[in-house]
């Protein structure tokens, strides 16, 4: 793909970060962890600032729900790097009553409506955020509307249920 | 941004005004509000509202079976939605493995410039207008019209077009819409030709836009902009060349890098991707002939949805109609992240399947909400009029901003 390949990629950031690189995967090319939020940042910092890494370009932020799982919330962060031209992708999954993660607008003025974004759908809560509203969402309301258990439409209507059109 | 000689207020009871600019006001073409506090006429600070036309489309995509997933990408950015609907379908054809063949990927990219030149055409005429050249965008827009007769020759649509399908078109292009194509481009350049006439060495325009919001690479690049405007600040960020989709390597066309990245380098970007979109489009039009010409579609009975009259003379096509339908067929369980280079950015889809009908996840990177994000802190310190043609030529749509 880039100038450096998915297993030297890892191999460096597993130098660094050694057992903190978890479920390592390569789905359609792109190379897939987790890690944990204690040393998010640090590993954020390293991946950006590296002078031969350059991971500089946050692509993407946002977050997954995944209701029956022990950590039911993902948080996951694309970054690619402009100079090698290869992408990352990072997951880092919260437990459902600590939905506390660090905030990486210090790294990255982009991420503060990334991250606004994913509290208002998903109600993380990204500590240290300078400005952490709602963005998409009327300010007053209370739900995390992209979790999963969140109705898609008004669940007392009783013309439209799901089964009648197979899903 | 400029050095503005300082304004100093000599009056202590003079406080700065509050203005609502937006939700709907006539200089911002879109749902957009910026709470501003002006001192005099320069903007002291701004606070962006956005989401007021927000209509939950990651929601309503994971109740969706992929093929109806098409329309809402319609009305991200509703000036290029070929775009957003060949980004869709190559995602998905990407999760499943689909191959398609060399004339699809080739109409697709014609299909696909067209839609870039009519965002940048109405990109580049509205900051005209915003700058109080009228004519400019008059001469242009008949030339979008043109663009969506074609469409219409190919899907019958005009704005939102829901153009295409997974694995391929619904149809094949026909010979009136090769005419109106070639039409179009023997007409198009003498026209965008007069525009650059009208506008590049215009004393007016240049005083208005040079070194109006001009930004560094730095902040643009930290602000993860992409498109034009990043491009417009020297970065020379193309997803067409950096990680080509669609067989977008088997073109020859440059990618215009400005300067400074202020409002007159980003307009003279998009004037020249103009001009490389019709050269991408002349190429694509000498390949296709070399390809067989009954060609539109890969072969994938388990989700190419078979002809009509199939359906109804033959068992085989009946049961592939009724699967494809009804959402029976497994999509591997895996994730996968597909981009395309948008009129005004990279636009991402980013697709979490756990093997049923609809999406588990879908998430859209809308370079509009992106993009517009350093709008309020860029127009500090600015005049409320370059603040106006900055929002224009940030070219950000409300349909993608607010999803």
């Amino acid at each position: 793909m880039g100038k450096i390949s998915n297993e030297d990629l890892l191999a460096k950031i597993s130098a660094e970060f050694a057992d903190k690189v978890t479920s390592v995967s390569e789905p359609f090319g792109l190379l897939t962890f987790e890690t944990e939020r204690e040393q998010l940042i640090d590993l954020l910092d390293f991946l950006k600032n590296d002078p031969e890494l350059q991971f500089i370009y946050l692509t993407d932020l946002t977050a997954i729900h995944y209701p029956e799982q022990e950590k039911p919330i993902g948080v996951i962060y694309h970054l690619h790097s402009l100079v090698n031209n290869v992408r990352v992708r990072i997951k880092v999954f919260l437990a459902g009553d600590d939905v506390h993660i660090p905030t990486a607008t210090g790294l990255w003025h982009g991420a503060n409506w990334m991250e606004r974004e994913t509290y208002d759908f998903f109600g993380v809560i990204f500590d240290r955020h300078p400005d952490l509203r709602r963005i998409l969402n009327v300010d007053d309301m209370t739900a995390f509307p992209m979790r999963k258990e969140f109705p898609l439409e008004d669940p007392n209507r009783v013309d439209k249920k799901d089964y009648f059109f197979g899903r | 941004m400029r050095n503005h000689p300082v304004y100093i207020d000599n009056d202590p009871q003079t406080e700065p005004s509050t203005l609502n600019l937006g939700p709907t006001h006539p200089a911002t073409h879109g749902v957009f509000q910026n709470v501003l506090q002006l001192d005099g006429e320069r903007i002291i600070s701004g606070v962006s509202t956005i989401g007021y036309i927000h209509r939950a489309f990651e929601k309503i995509a994971e109740h969706r079976p992929y093929y109806q997933i098409t329309p809402l990408t319609d009305r991200l950015n509703y000036c290029s939605s070929p775009i957003n609907n060949m980004g869709w379908h190559m995602t998905v054809e990407k999760l499943l493995g689909i191959e398609l063949p060399k004339r699809v990927d080739y109409l697709r990219v014609i299909i696909m410039e067209l839609a870039r030149i009519t965002d940048h055409i109405i990109c580049n005429g509205i900051l005209g207008v915003d700058t109080g050249a009228f004519s400019g965008f008059l001469y242009m827009m008949e030339y979008r019209e043109a663009v969506y007769e074609i469409y219409e020759e190919i899907c019958g649509s005009r704005l939102t077009t829901n153009i295409g399908r997974i694995g391929g078109f619904e149809r094949n292009f026909n010979s009136i819409a090769f005419a109106k194509l070639r039409k179009f481009l023997k007409e198009f350049p003498p026209v965008l030709k007069e525009f650059e006439a009208l506008f590049n060495r215009n004393r007016i325009f240049i005083d208005r836009t040079r070194d109006v919001a001009a930004v560094t690479v730095e902040n643009a690049l930290n602000y993860s902009w992409s498109g034009p405007i990043l491009r417009a600040a020297g970065v020379d960020y193309d997803v067409r060349v950096m990680n080509p989709y669609s067989s977008y390597e088997d073109f020859d066309f440059e990618v215009p890098v400005g300067t400074n990245g202020d409002v007159y380098n980003r307009f003279l970007v998009r004037n020249e991707e103009m001009w490389q979109s019709m050269r991408i489009i002349e190429q694509a039009l000498e390949k296709i002939e070399k390809e067989p010409s009954d060609i539109f579609h890969a072969d994938v009975p388990d989700f190419y949805l078979p002809p009509k009259e199939d359906v109804y003379n033959n068992m085989e096509a009946l049961i592939y109609h009724f699967k494809i339908v009804m959402g029976e067929i497994p999509a591997p369980k895996t994730e996968v992240y597909h981009s395309v280079e948008g009129a005004n950015g990279e636009l991402g889809f980013y697709l979490v399947s756990d093997g049923g009908r609809s999406p588990y996840r879908l998430h859209f990177r809308r370079p509009s909400f992106i993009n517009y994000q350093m709008y309020a802190p860029m127009s500090r310190g600015m005049l409320l009029s370059d603040a106006i043609i900055n929002m224009s030529s940030l070219n950000v749509i409300a349909g993608e901003l607010d999803a």
